[in-house]
């Protein structure tokens, strides 16, 4: 089992160094932030002083160094456009993507797991068909289209609910939260809503197939001959059976909703981290870019890495077949 | 769960109400197209931070909507010679903490500015000529400076006025170049901005909360010297993409929102809102290459067609500004002939270059080109209203005399560092004057390329004119108006006169505002939420 985890934090790492390098040569390539930031009065001086300051006068190997040997102090650099911790710079807006993401999350599973499992149960119902219907029309939308028309349904013509912004917040733990004010919560639902979408239209595709796989399992056929109610055959045998790999797959998209809900925080103007790389991209801030797609990098190589550790010990065989390799 | 059913029933009414939402009483709500970087005033010099945070901090000198400077911290000022500048203080202007104004607040401010550490485009270009200030009394301020600089009122609109009190200056303050000032005692620097004993000025609002990402809200100073604001809190949202903005205006969550797209006007119009604009600083040109070889040129057997003013007023005569403007732009801009809108400072008025491709195809058969030759126009995408949309179409008006144009469109930040690297032999780009007077666009687009003394910065295109250079050079050492004035038409005309750079359009800046209220639109294109008003009644805005 060490050997294993050894292997995995190992494998986990090179990621990461291999991201680090890409990432920090392709924002290397887009541009030069000075002819960006600076004031097109500036004389040479300033703009060189600038340079300078910034470090962008060093060659590129050296800056990677310079990058290198910080990032491994946990620094990662200060932000061109704010003058601050690029870190501390996403993490203030951390807060306001978690919170997004896992409203989301909730969404989609309280709303796609029963949808799922009704269409799994009911393949051939019309109310079975056009819950599939619908997910395809989930996956296949366009995030940003999809945005604008939810706000001009919801905040335009019926007047419903706000077009943007976060609203009203409290303060819980030192972290600023939405989901407890009633104006917060009508902020918060439009844009969890559209993030949901593509997510619930997964559960339900998953909760489906699995579902019609479960019920034609002996233990359901069992529980039916015991002459159990369909009810308690749907929620304990069923519900129970299908809710691993979605659970699975919920665990490892939750990342990705963190790192990539770019599109609907810019639709809905949500303060998260996503539309503050939208903006420092814009401003070619490289260090908050960088910053960002290695937290992101980070995010994610560690859920990876905590699921199949887990999955090591659900299931034996890849334990196993690991060590022998 | 009542309180819940309430909001419910209350959304239910407002659901009903199809008629855009007013501004609640005494608040005011505004959608930004951007964010400011910091509350520190001085530590970004960008319009985005100067627009919102003049409603705290002031100058010396206020730009009207046209930008002609006015008296604001100072009450007048005059010339005693080229050199030094006398500056009338305001009395009884208090700051937000109730410390008074004096002259030792603005010899304090201008020091700081070199002083703010990590500035990504410093203020002190504005500073750097000052080579001493000196307080006559507490209300008389003497400014030298190294050399001669008409422009110093103009510039000072740009020094923030801190409270030298708060900031934690020492008794004893004096003035020394570059940051070289004693008794400054311990700077605070930007981060300490968001605290409201550090974030003193004195405008008509006081800084209540900046949540970054989120809003900023201003709510009305009591005791502040001038007229009061119509709005007694004020919230600022940055709501970057237009379609949002436009729809967060249509939905009732903001009063008010900044540089709406054109498309979509008359929808906004429709549903009840109103439109103010006005013409902007803003010249959107064409610049040529003219520095000898050029890069993206084809059947001109390596020469330089552009080097030839023939070639370059074939160029413009062949460009329909009329029909730019009016299919293109929505008829939200001005055919353009200068280099900053008339009857702004240093303008002379003269005429439109006409639309005559039959001459323009004459001039480039007597330049050598009867075929024509091949050429590529770099433009940004995402920088000016509808860029990209204007240079296809100057492409095709130039295909027909015959010059093949190909458009290479990019995001600002990549066409900017192309722009600066020279890879483009023609393109499209925009000067706003931030001086609101001749001498900003032709110090950076037309005067001989040298970034040592700040001249040609953005002169891609290597356009140079001895005669240019030494009237301009004289303009900015000339205090007197009248004859600067005169000066910088003059050298204007020099540019001008031989195609040296191609006026396209002026850009016309566009506010959405709710029925009920009113905004004087400026050139600058800033939104200064203190000069909103409640409309006085109905139906007489135009």
């Amino acid at each position: 089992m060490i050997v294993y985890l050894m292997r995995r934090i190992g494998q986990s790492l090179v990621a990461i160094m291999v991201m680090a390098t890409l990432v920090f040569l392709g924002v290397y390539a887009i541009g030069n932030p000075v002819d960006v930031l600076i004031n097109p009065e500036a004389t040479q001086s300033e703009i060189a002083a600038t340079i300078a300051r910034l470090g962008l006068d060093k060659p590129l190997w050296q800056q990677f160094l310079i990058f290198v040997k910080s990032a491994l102090q946990g620094d990662l650099g200060n932000s061109f456009v704010y003058g601050r911790p690029a870190v501390d710079i996403i993490l203030e807006r951390f807060p306001a993507t978690m919170e997004l993401a896992l409203v989301a999350l909730t969404l989609s599973v309280v709303i796609g797991v029963p949808l799922g499992v009704y269409a799994g149960l009911k393949p051939e119902s019309i109310g079975g068909r056009s819950v599939m219907a619908g997910s395809i029309l989930g996956f296949s939308l366009p995030n940003f289209w999809q945005g604008m028309l939810l706000i001009l349904i919801f905040a335009v013509l019926l007047g419903w609910l706000p077009a943007g912004g976060r609203g009203e917040t409290v303060q819980v733990l030192g972290m600023r939260v939405s989901f407890l004010t009633w104006d917060g919560l009508q902020h918060l639902l439009l844009p969890a809503l559209n993030l949901a979408l593509f997510k619930m239209s997964l559960v339900i595709r998953l909760a489906r197939a699995n579902t019609r796989e479960v019920v034609t399992q002996d233990y359901v056929k069992f529980a039916r001959a015991k002459g159990l109610s369909t009810r308690r055959v749907v929620l304990v045998h069923v519900l129970k059976n299908i809710m691993i790999p979605v659970v699975t797959i919920l665990g490892l998209e939750l990342g990705s909703m963190v790192a990539f809900a770019i599109v609907t925080e810019t639709v809905f103007a949500w303060p998260g981290m996503g539309k503050l790389l939208i903006d420092s991209i814009k401003l070619l801030d490289r260090p908050l870019i960088v910053a960002y797609l290695m937290l992101t990098v980070l995010i994610i190589v560690t859920i990876n890495l905590v699921v199949d550790v887990l999955y090591s010990f659900l299931d034996p065989r890849i334990r196993l077949s690991e060590v022998k390799g | 769960m009542r309180k819940v059913s309430t909001a419910m029933a209350a959304a239910l009414v407002s659901a009903t109400m199809l008629t855009p939402a007013t501004a609640q009483d005494g608040e005011l709500t505004i959608g930004l197209k951007s964010e400011a970087t910091s509350m520190d005033p001085q530590f970004h010099n960008l319009s985005t931070n100067t627009q919102v945070l003049q409603n705290v901090f002031q100058a010396l000198v206020e730009q009207d909507a046209t930008q002609s400077p006015m008296p604001q911290l100072a009450e007048s000022w005059e010339a005693i010679d080229d050199t030094t500048w006398r500056f009338k203080l305001r009395e009884g202007v208090t700051f937000h903490d109730g410390g008074a104004f004096t002259a030792r607040d603005v010899i304090y401010s201008v020091c700081r500015i070199p002083m703010v550490e990590n500035s990504p485009s410093s203020f002190s270009i504005y500073t750097q000529q000052i080579s001493d200030m000196r307080a006559e009394d507490p209300h008389t301020l003497i400014i030298e400076t190294d050399g001669a600089n008409p422009l110093l009122p103009v510039e000072s609109a740009t020094w923030a006025i801190l409270s030298a009190e708060a900031m934690g200056a020492e008794e004893e303050l004096t003035y020394g170049p570059d940051g070289s000032c004693e008794g400054m005692g311990e700077v605070p620097q930007s981060g300490a901005f968001n605290d409201p004993a550090i974030a003193v000025g004195t405008g008509p609002y006081v800084l209540d909360s900046f949540t970054r990402g989120s809003e900023m809200v201003i709510t009305r100073y009591a005791d502040y010297w001038g007229d009061a604001p119509d709005w007694e809190r004020v919230v600022m949202r940055p709501i970057s993409s237009t379609g949002p903005r436009v729809a967060a205006l249509l939905a009732g969550d903001v009063d008010m929102i900044e540089q709406p797209p054109i498309q979509d006007i008359p929808r906004i119009e429709e549903a009840g809102f109103k439109i103010v604009d006005s013409q902007s600083n803003r010249v959107i040109y064409l610049a040529m290459d003219q520095d000898g070889e050029a890069p993206g040129l084809g059947g001109t057997d390596g020469k330089n067609p552009l080097t030839d003013a023939k070639v370059r007023q074939a160029i413009s005569l062949a460009i329909n500004r009329e029909a730019i403007v009016e299919r293109i732009m929505g008829g939200y801009a001005t055919p353009a002939a200068e280099l900053l809108p008339p009857p702004m400072f240093g303008t002379s008025g003269r005429a439109v270059d006409p639309y005559d491709p039959e001459r323009a195809k004459e001039l480039l058969a007597e330049a050598g080109y009867p075929d024509g030759f091949q050429i590529t126009l770099g433009t940004p995408n995402d920088r000016y209203v509808n860029d990209e949309q204007v240079a296809q179409a100057v492409a095709q008006m130039l295909a027909r005399i015959g010059i093949q144009t190909t458009v290479d469109a990019s995001t600002a930040s990549q066409f900017f560092s192309r722009r600066n690297k020279q890879e483009f032999p023609i393109y499209m780009a925009g000067w706003g004057a931030a001086s609101g007077e001749m001498s900003s666009p032709l110090k950076s687009l037309v005067a001989t390329h040298n970034p040592d003394a700040g001249l040609g910065v953005t002169n891609a295109g290597r356009y140079s004119n001895e005669e240019l250079d030494s009237l301009l050079g004289e303009a900015m050492k000339t205090i007197d108006d009248e004859k600067r004035s005169e000066l910088l038409q003059k050298a204007e005309g020099v540019a001008l006169d031989e195609w040296g750079i191609l006026p396209l359009h002026y850009e016309q800046t566009v506010w959405a505002l709710a029925p009920g209220l009113d905004y004087t639109p400026r050139v600058d294109q800033y939104t200064l939420a203190y000069a909103v008003t409640k409309a006085d009644g109905e139906g007489d805005a135009e």
